[in-house]
């Protein structure tokens, strides 16, 4: 065998690497945020606006609360509001993207048609319009950011399904008397995988940067809820007296957790991809 | 009906084909008759639907109007159909996610003597299809499809982008095999040299395409 | 074929290499093409003949410098004496130096043919190129009206004129063509290969790329036997001829027999897979008179008027 074991960084373990941060990353946001009990980040007039400390390495807000805990609760809200409706919206995705591939005729036209116009609306619009529809709060932001998110997604999970359906294997295996589930079992899933898991982590930061926007636009989480969003549209009225932290580090925190997830959802794309993947 | 499967006629009964309503028409009333352990080469220039033609013949594609008839029934929906096809590119004939020895043994288990009439050697069967050339693996793509339930084979330029050498040896066991279960043949190409070669009747699409 | 002139290709001992991922993290190289060498001479074809998807094509990526990303090439190519590097690859890609594809696919199918036969340039000079475009048309009995056609309106022989006449829109001195007439009708084979004679009648050099061995047979003046990514014996195209008595390698006599138009012979075993080529001969492992040195080195050399890859070949 001609073979040379190259270079240590190559891109497989840069994506392992990549895959790695986000998970810690998200984990680690999610516990601490369950984790940590609302009297931390109390209400404490003495306190009002302390630049970041030792005792507050984010300082404090308007009314003493400490910016640290708050930011780590309101990012762990962002996290699960972005896993439930990922979850959501992948099961979207995937149940009309088959559906439109195998059925064809109507139905494909249908789904098409659900997913252009989904994504002639402008997105936060539809978020907006969404949210104010379910009255607002944890309730709206969460079918606002689930029921937007599927249409990439499906377009994707329709164009692979339709590929392998007339794969030459695909159709060789039907011939040689293998059943449809056998089929579908055997060839298909194990092709459609990865490319659909990859659609759903490049959604999951989306999810989150959503979800945000809405509420700091004031349609989503109320006001008592730590949400990234709260803290920042918050912040937006102190920031002109000099009070940078309030925007700064929460913002930092929620911009760590969409870099991560992008990076590791495109190195995964550009691996399973077979024009670039073994650059 | 004694012996059902060996020695029947594989039959092209009137068969027009198009791939849409309104486009035009790429087969037209095609009458095509191959006898028992028959080899029939099937010629053309490129795009005059010799390829269509087959995979009708091996029920891929059903056509529009006519049918294909098989010892003078039409095809059952499932279970292993009689009348196999390999195509012109094995690499897109297989999974290229499943090992070679997974794909071989789909549907059936080739003996040993086979395999090694073939040249399949034993090291190939761990390695993915990405790791063979064409040709070993256009090995793999006809044994594959030579099992006990195959009773005719549709070959669409099979050995077209095989080096000649390779060309002889994939024929002849072709041929061998055919000979041996007395296995009809319809063989597409576009070298007249090799269908001389490997057939007994040679057909010229155009002249039975109503086109 | 001894020649005093200077080659206008002229390939050494090139080697082109893939970086593929084993099972989970090992990077590994697989070379597909093999320490191969070859000139083309001003005034002849010469055709590189063997199996599709053995690695023929990267040959003429490599001398256009259009190689996919994870390749790397090593080796000497050399241009009219001069080494082909990737700036002169740059300089004289689409003027000296024309490639024809495999099909209209390369062409691109929103733009009118006649814009891309003529390329892009200052208004000047693009008035001139129309003009030299309207005598290539002539040439090949192309209509004006064919320029303002899109890619998909043309015909399977229009579409390869349409592909020849781009490639002589410049003072081309070496043609690329890889794989230039598949699955075209054998009228039209024949046509698009007097083209080409005539385009070595006017000095220029062909390199032909085709896994059509009748093809090359009737076209060419010299033959490369491309086997396992490399060739092994370049012959002149009259040693092509009875059972190959004249032909150098054992390889090349196999091959030749093997056609359906003469033996239809075969001989044992395979081609080596790129990952696992054997040392020394590449044909060594179904070569009935192997010999222990065979497993060492094997050069190039000149033989009879040809070029040979083999110790023993005489």
């Amino acid at each position: 065998m001609d073979e040379e074991k190259s270079i240590f960084w190559n891109r497989r373990r840069q994506t392992a690497c990549s895959i790695w941060a986000a998970v810690a990353y998200l984990a680690i946001g999610l516990l601490a945020g369950l984790l940590i009990s609302p009297q931390w980040y109390q209400v404490d007039y003495h306190m009002v606006f302390a630049p970041p400390s030792f005792i507050h390495p984010f300082g404090t807000d308007y009314m003493g609360r400490d910016m640290f805990f708050r930011s780590l609760k309101g990012l762990s809200n962002s996290i699960m509001v972005g896993l439930a409706s990922t979850a959501v919206s992948s099961v979207i995705a995937l149940a009309l993207g088959v559906a439109a591939a195998v059925k064809g005729g109507v139905v494909d036209r249908f789904v098409n048609w659900c997913v252009d116009l989904c994504m002639g609306i402008p997105h936060l619009i539809l978020l907006l319009l969404i949210s104010f529809m379910m009255g607002r709060g944890a309730k709206g932001v969460l079918a606002a950011v689930a029921l937007t998110h599927w249409p990439e997604l499906t377009r994707l999970v329709r164009a692979e399904v339709l590929q392998i359906c007339s794969a030459q294997y695909v159709q060789a295996s039907y011939r040689m008397g293998k059943s449809w589930l056998q089929v579908a079992w055997s060839h298909m899933v194990p092709q459609m995988l990865p490319v659909y898991l990859i659609g759903v982590v490049l959604l999951f930061p989306h999810a989150i940067m959503h979800e945000a926007a809405v509420t700091f636009l004031g349609f989503g989480f109320p006001a008592e809820v730590p949400a990234i969003g709260v803290v920042l549209s918050e912040s937006m009225s102190y920031i002109a007296t000099g009070k940078w932290w309030m925007a700064v580090f929460p913002g930092l925190l929620l911009l760590l957790a969409v870099l991560l997830l992008d990076v590791a959802g495109e190195n995964l794309k550009r691996l399973v991809n077979p024009n670039s993947g073994n650059e | 009906m004694q012996n059902k499967g060996i020695g029947q006629v594989l039959e092209a009964k009137d068969v027009s084909f198009r791939y849409q309503k309104n486009s035009p028409w790429v087969l037209k009333g095609v009458n095509l008759t191959v006898g028992p352990g028959e080899r029939v080469a099937l010629v053309g220039p490129s795009g005059s639907g010799k390829s269509t033609l087959s995979r009708i013949l091996a029920g891929y594609e059903k056509p529009c109007q006519g049918e294909v008839l098989w010892g003078g029934e039409p095809f059952e929906g499932s279970g292993y159909c009689p009348v196999q096809m390999v195509g012109q590119h094995p690499e897109q004939a297989v999974n290229p996610r499943w090992k070679m020895g997974k794909i071989l043994t789909e549907c059936w288990e080739p003996d040993e003597g086979l395999l090694q009439r073939m040249g399949i050697e034993q090291a190939w069967m761990g390695r993915w299809p990405i790791e063979l050339s064409g040709g070993e693996l256009q090995r793999f793509c006809i044994l594959r499809v030579l099992g006990p339930g195959t009773k005719f084979l549709v070959c669409d330029e099979i050995s077209a982008m095989l080096d000649a050498v390779t060309q002889a040896q994939v024929w002849q066991v072709v041929l061998e095999e055919a000979r041996r279960r007395g296995m009809g043949i319809v063989a597409v190409t576009h070298n007249m040299a090799l269908a001389k070669r490997v057939c007994s009747r040679i057909v010229e699409l155009p002249k039975i395409n109503g086109i | 074929m001894e020649r005093g002139s200077q080659p206008v290709l002229n390939v050494e001992d090139v080697s082109i290499s893939f970086d593929m991922y084993g099972k989970g993290m090992e990077r590994r190289k697989l070379e597909v093409v093999h320490k191969l060498s070859l000139r083309v001479h001003a005034g002849e074809i010469v055709a590189v003949v063997g199996a599709s998807g053995s690695g023929k094509s990267l040959l003429a990526h490599a001398i256009l410098g259009i190689l996919p990303g994870n390749a790397r090439m090593e080796g000497k190519l050399e241009f009219c004496g001069k080494a082909l590097d990737e700036a002169a690859q740059k300089e004289h890609r689409g003027k000296e130096i024309s490639f024809i594809p495999q099909s209209v696919e390369y062409l691109d199918p929103l733009m009118k043919v006649g814009r891309q036969v003529i390329g892009v340039g200052k208004r000047r000079e693009r008035k001139q190129r129309m003009e030299k475009m309207r005598q290539v048309f002539a040439r090949y009995h192309l209509d004006e009206a064919t320029a303002e056609l899109y890619p998909y309106q043309l015909s399977g022989g229009m579409a390869r004129r349409v592909l020849i006449s781009g490639a002589v829109m410049g003072q081309a001195k070496l043609i690329v063509a890889d794989e230039p007439t598949p699955g075209l009708q054998e009228g039209l084979a024949r046509e698009t290969m007097e083209n080409f004679r005539e385009l070595a009648r006017e000095g220029c050099g062909i390199l032909l790329i085709t896994h059509e061995v009748g093809l090359a047979l009737q076209a060419a003046d010299r033959i490369a036997v491309f086997y396992a990514g490399s060739v092994l014996e370049v012959a002149p195209v009259e040693d092509f001829s009875g059972q190959g008595e004249k032909l150098r390698h054992p390889y090349s006599k196999a091959f030749l027999q093997a056609l359906p138009q003469n033996g239809f012979q075969a001989i044992e075993g395979h081609q080596p897979y790129a990952g696992s080529l054997p040392p020394g001969c590449l044909f060594a492992d179904r070569c009935q008179s192997r010999m222990q040195a065979c497993m060492g080195e094997v050069r190039m050399r000149s033989l009879r008027g040809g070029e040979v890859r083999c110790i023993y070949a005489e």
